[in-house]
């Protein structure tokens, strides 16, 4: 393990205890919760952040994932009455979803436009059917699935084989803190490693890496459900702080999350993760402005961003504090 | 045999509406390359141009085939003046940079004119088959769309600007060698595009209404129809039209709505797995 490596996960390390120890003492409950979805949030552009920025696969659908891990948490937790095993399943079927859909894209060899258009149909599939599951008719087991309206009775994580006691707001916080930190220090790590370098080296050149003998397709379909499965963990987060409803899977969160990362940088692992939390401040203070609507704030930062600063804040920021210290970038 | 006429009419009418929607995406993805994420905006601009125009006094005729894709048409020339020329050949920045428009302007129209379904009813009353009724408007619909495809094949292979059109979309350096202001070819294009999709919105808004989030429901419709119909758009959007039209109506027949449209798009899905290039990379190769 490099010296700079080893430096930056003690440092998010550092963070995630900072943040668990010092915010639920001094935030109010309700921005406690807020900031648990943001955290949840930071995680879902961090999937993304590692899908497309490293791995060069555009998905607009990552929301899908997300929601599925949501409904996959909820739908568990509610039928065995115990977090312990709703962790995994919730896991498992957003990864799972991710790779049969990555086999067939990837497999399919179709193009980076396809794959953004594929993803997008999956997620506005997903979103129609969560919307249309309203009625007795529709439950799994113990839990139904409840149309627009969700989930609404999301039980809480609890603790491992008790299920009577759930963890407060405040534990959630700090579990997703914890989560947070490490997925992005697992990121770190992989793409440290060999597999995290091939991945790179598809995104750079396809061709190249193939003739190089490294099977591009399985690569990304690895990259890809292991984005499925941050977004999954996304998604259990996001249910423990709100509920679980068919929004997880809309447009809304989709294209934000695209935002996020775009503005965050993408290539980087923290950019997508400031981006998240950037991004959402904005749109928490436009939501709070009734002649602002928050979609038009969106669009036009993405705009914006992807006239203005094509690569994203963190690598801008990066680049400029090279060239004050005299540093030639490549 | 009333029941068969009867499915066979709504098959037509969901073929029509699938066409119409898919055409002026056709034009600027199919033909130019260009990922236009607000695609579904554009639709639904051209129905709130159709439905103001309307509220105005304005003929219902005139409100559709004339102000819907001149108003659309003129804002596809300001998007493409802005935005698009300065993103081509460009994919991902394109689609981002639309998405972001698509946003902006769900948003402002919603601040403009609230997250209401406007609309006006449907003309043309409706015409019974056996005990069957059915909207004439629909019947109206489906010749609207054979004729659209007519009048764009015609554009692009009988007038100089289709030559033209069509030169610049194959090599465009080989055009502007030629002479052709390609920057000019590309503007128009883009704004014929919108154009189609104005023309579309303004039609279908009788039958859908219209709202700031209409655009959603379609825009991935009509991307997946492109996308299936491959490389020679209108032969491939139209193929791509019947098929996952077909597919889309027959499944909400025999099923559910919700189960039809998952239908159109699994076919969709299989379709690109088994035809990479889309219908007319195997298919009617050296057609338009």
């Amino acid at each position: 393990m490099s010296r700079k490596l080893f430096l930056e996960i003690a440092i998010a390390l550092f963070l995630a205890l900072a943040a668990a120890l010092v915010l639920p003492r001094v935030l109010a409950l309700f921005a406690l919760i807020n900031a648990t979805v943001f955290i949840a949030m930071a995680v879902l552009a961090l999937s993304l952040g590692l899908i497309w920025g490293v791995g060069g696969i555009l998905s607009f659908g990552q929301t899908a994932f997300f929601g599925l891990g949501g409904y996959a948490y909820a739908v568990a937790a509610i039928n065995f009455n115990d977090s312990l095993y709703a962790v995994p399943i919730a896991l498992l079927v957003p990864t799972l979803a991710a790779a049969a859909l990555g086999y067939f894209m990837f497999y399919g060899r179709i193009s980076d436009v396809y794959v953004g258009a594929i993803t997008l149909t999956v997620s506005l599939i997903l979103f129609n059917f969560a919307n249309s599951t309203a009625g007795e008719e529709w439950r799994i087991g113990e839990a139904p699935l409840g149309g627009f309206n969700g989930i609404p009775s999301t039980p809480q994580l609890n603790v491992p084989g008790n299920p009577d006691a759930t963890l407060s707001p405040q534990a959630i916080f700090i579990v997703a803190v914890f989560a947070l930190a490490l997925c992005y220090i697992l990121a770190k790590l992989l793409l440290a490693g060999r597999f995290g370098r091939v991945v790179v080296a598809i995104r750079e050149n396809e061709t190249r890496a193939e003739l190089l003998g490294y099977d591009a397709r399985r690569y990304k379909l690895g990259i890809f459900s292991l984005g499925g499965a941050i977004a999954g963990l996304a998604g259990i987060l996001f249910a423990n702080s709100v509920f679980v409803s068919p929004t997880m899977f809309s447009l809304f969160y989709s294209g934000q999350l695209i935002i996020w990362v775009m503005v965050g940088g993408r290539g980087t692992l923290l950019g997508p993760i400031l981006g998240a939390f950037l991004v959402q401040a904005v749109t928490t203070w436009a939501g709070t402005e009734p002649r602002l609507n928050p979609n038009a704030i969106l669009g036009i930062l993405l705009m914006l961003a992807v006239m203005g600063m094509p690569r994203g804040l963190l690598p801008t920021l990066r680049l400029a504090w090279g060239r004050r210290r005299g540093v030639q970038l490549a | 045999m009333d029941l068969l006429v009867a499915v066979a009419l709504q098959v037509m009418t969901g073929i029509a509406t699938l066409f119409l929607i898919s055409l002026g995406l056709a034009v600027i993805f199919g033909m130019m390359g260009v990922i236009n994420l607000a695609h579904g905006e554009f639709l639904m601009l051209g129905g709130y141009a159709a439905i103001l125009s309307v509220r105005h006094g304005i003929n219902l005729w005139v409100a559709m085939f004339l102000i819907a894709p001149l108003a659309v048409g003129l804002f596809g020339l300001i998007v493409e003046r802005l935005m698009i020329r300065r993103l081509y050949g460009q994919m991902v920045e394109t689609m981002l940079a639309t998405w972001g428009l698509s946003l902006a302007l769900i948003g402002i129209v919603t601040m403009v004119f609230g997250n209401t379904v406007g609309g006006f009813s449907a003309p043309l009353g409706s015409v019974q088959v056996g005990k069957f009724q059915f909207s004439a408007y629909s019947l109206f619909l489906i010749g609207a769309a054979g004729l659209l495809a007519v009048l764009v094949w015609i554009v692009l292979r009988r007038t100089p600007y289709g030559l033209l059109a069509r030169g610049t979309m194959q090599n465009a350096e080989m055009a502007a060698a030629l002479g052709v202001a390609t920057e000019r070819v590309y503007a128009v294009t883009f704004a014929l595009g919108a154009a189609l999709t104005g023309l579309a919105g303004g039609l279908l808004a009788p039958l859908s209404g219209v709202v700031p989030t209409m655009g959603t429901a379609y825009i991935a419709k009509a991307f997946i129809t492109v996308i299936t119909g491959g490389a020679a758009m209108l032969v491939g959007t139209l193929s791509a039209s019947v098929l996952l039209g077909a597919a889309g109506v027959l499944g909400t027949f025999l099923t559910t709505p919700v189960l039809g449209e998952a239908a159109l798009l699994a076919l969709a899905i299989v379709l690109v797995r088994l035809l990479p290039r889309g219908i007319t990379g195997r298919f009617f190769q050296r057609a338009l």
